[in-house]
């Protein structure tokens, strides 16, 4: 199946819906997530675009309520199928969120920490992770002499970028961000937008973001939710210059309501 | 997050320098059909003034999706703005090549009145004109564009004498009317695109400064 398919795509949604108990959350969501891409989903609150994205390397499901329909396929792959590993799955994709999450330990152990648990032994081996995740992740310079004192010690947005960069540490295909910079003050969201820009030469990256100004500087794609539908889908100068449906013209031109 | 506004800016801007550049080109080959006759010249500059209208088309719509996606303020706004109105004026030179070729095509079949003096001095003159425009934007060079507005005066005297000329001739030939008239409507082509010229050196003026210029533009 998976060489019927054209390796430009990384992630095919394909009907999909998903409710929470009774309450519908996606309807019907039918979207193509490209290779070294990156992807903005926005929408007002509510209307379901931190929900999908959790649905792609299935964290929805540590919700106890949940029940979805139709397929997500990854390279091809159904992920709610049984031959789907989930954590081969979150291996692969990996999640920065709104607020900084790092471990309450070293710099050094919060990016090792992935590849330690999956095996990793030898020390250079690890090491070679370290900076290169570091250095991926637009951290090692300011980082690089102090990589044994506590994660905690350092700014939100290096917070932020330690997360990322302990995401890239076990050499993901797809990064989901969800609102990754709405913590941060101007300087260290530039630095995280410039940040995703460089990633996405070697990465997918789907990124949901309150910000309009931000996902028209910094997507290819993007996508507008609007009470659990996506309503429209496509390259970003289009939906930010001549939008085809009159809600997502109103809404990023703030006119909503 | 500025880098991909720089960038797009300079790709612009390249795109700027090579319509302005083939525009020069196009300018003295108009003339150079107009001076030797060449039928098959002018018909290709006639044939390809397409190329000007799309390279129009795709520097406005960069332009359009910059705006859309950058959200550009002060100075990097009125660089955008000031490109979409300099590029409507390149186009219009550029229309202006195909038009005096258009009548060349006629002009040709006969021989002309009288040898062809201050036409080609004039278009001399246009051709620097839109050079030095096309330098100032390169450089931002508000100084040079005030002298490009001034050098309008130039293109303008020249005008007033080819027509003083024409008229002469017309009383003295009037089975020639049709020609004289037709180089009549050539010297007014040059001298409107020098005024699309000075339009370009004003607005460098605007994106630099952020002020209109009253240039010299009768």
């Amino acid at each position: 199946m998976s060489q019927l398919y054209d390796n430009k795509t990384v992630y095919d949604v394909r009907d999909l819906n998903l409710w929470y108990g009774n309450d519908q959350a996606l309807k019907n969501i039918n979207m193509k997530i490209n290779k070294n891409e990156v992807t903005a989903i926005i929408g007002p609150s509510g209307c379901g675009k931190s929900t999908f994205i959790k649905t792609l390397n299935r964290m929805i499901e540590n919700i106890p309520s949940v029940r979805t329909e139709g397929e997500i396929l990854y390279h091809g792959i159904n992920i709610f199928d049984k031959i789907m590993r989930v954590e081969e799955l979150r291996t692969r994709v990996g999640m920065v969120f709104q607020k900084p999450n790092p471990f309450p330990k070293s710099i050094y152990e919060n990016v090792l920490y992935g590849p330690k648990i999956h095996g990793v032994k030898d020390k250079a081996s690890l090491e070679e992770i370290l900076e290169t995740s570091l250095k991926s992740a637009a951290l090692w310079d300011e980082v690089k002499d102090r990589l044994h004192d506590n994660a905690y010690g350092l700014s939100g947005g290096q917070q932020q970028r330690l997360c990322i960069a302990r995401a890239l540490a076990v050499q993901p295909d797809v990064i989901l961000m969800d609102e990754p910079t709405s913590a941060l003050d101007p300087i260290a969201t530039a630095k995280i937008e410039e940040l995703i820009d460089s990633l996405k030469a070697d990465y997918s990256i789907s990124i949901v973001t309150h910000s309009m100004q931000q996902a028209g500087r910094i997507s290819d794609k993007t996508a507008f939710f609007l009470m659990g539908e996506l309503v429209e889908f496509g390259n970003t100068e289009v939906i930010f210059s001549n939008p085809r449906d009159k809600r997502t013209e109103d809404y990023i031109t703030g006119r909503f309501g | 997050m500025r880098a991909p506004l720089e960038n797009e800016l300079r790709s612009i801007q390249v795109d700027i320098i090579r319509m302005g550049t083939l525009i020069e080109k196009t300018i003295e080959d108009t003339i150079n059909a107009l001076v030797n006759r060449d039928l098959n010249l002018a018909q290709t500059i006639a044939a390809n003034d397409d190329q000007f209208d799309q390279m129009e088309l795709e520097i406005e719509n960069k332009c359009i999706y910059l705006i859309a996606r950058q959200q550009p303020v002060a100075s990097d706004l009125r660089k955008i703005f000031s490109v979409v109105k300099i590029v409507t004026d390149l186009e219009r030179i550029a229309d202006h090549c195909q038009d005096i070729s258009k009548l060349t095509i006629d002009l040709a079949k006969k021989e002309y009145v009288k040898p062809l003096v201050d036409i080609p001095k004039m278009a001399k003159q246009v051709k620097d004109m839109v050079r030095m425009t096309i330098d100032c934007y390169i450089d931002q060079d508000v100084e040079k564009s005030k002298a490009v507005c001034a050098s309008d005066d130039i293109a303008d005297d020249f005008f007033k004498v080819i027509v003083d000329d024409l008229e002469l001739v017309m009383k003295q030939k009037p089975d020639e009317v049709k020609q004289c008239m037709d180089f009549m409507m050539i010297a007014k082509y040059l001298e409107r695109m020098a005024d699309h010229a000075t339009n370009v050196a004003e607005w460098v003026i605007y994106s630099v400064e952020g002020t209109h210029f009253e240039g010299n533009n009768s």
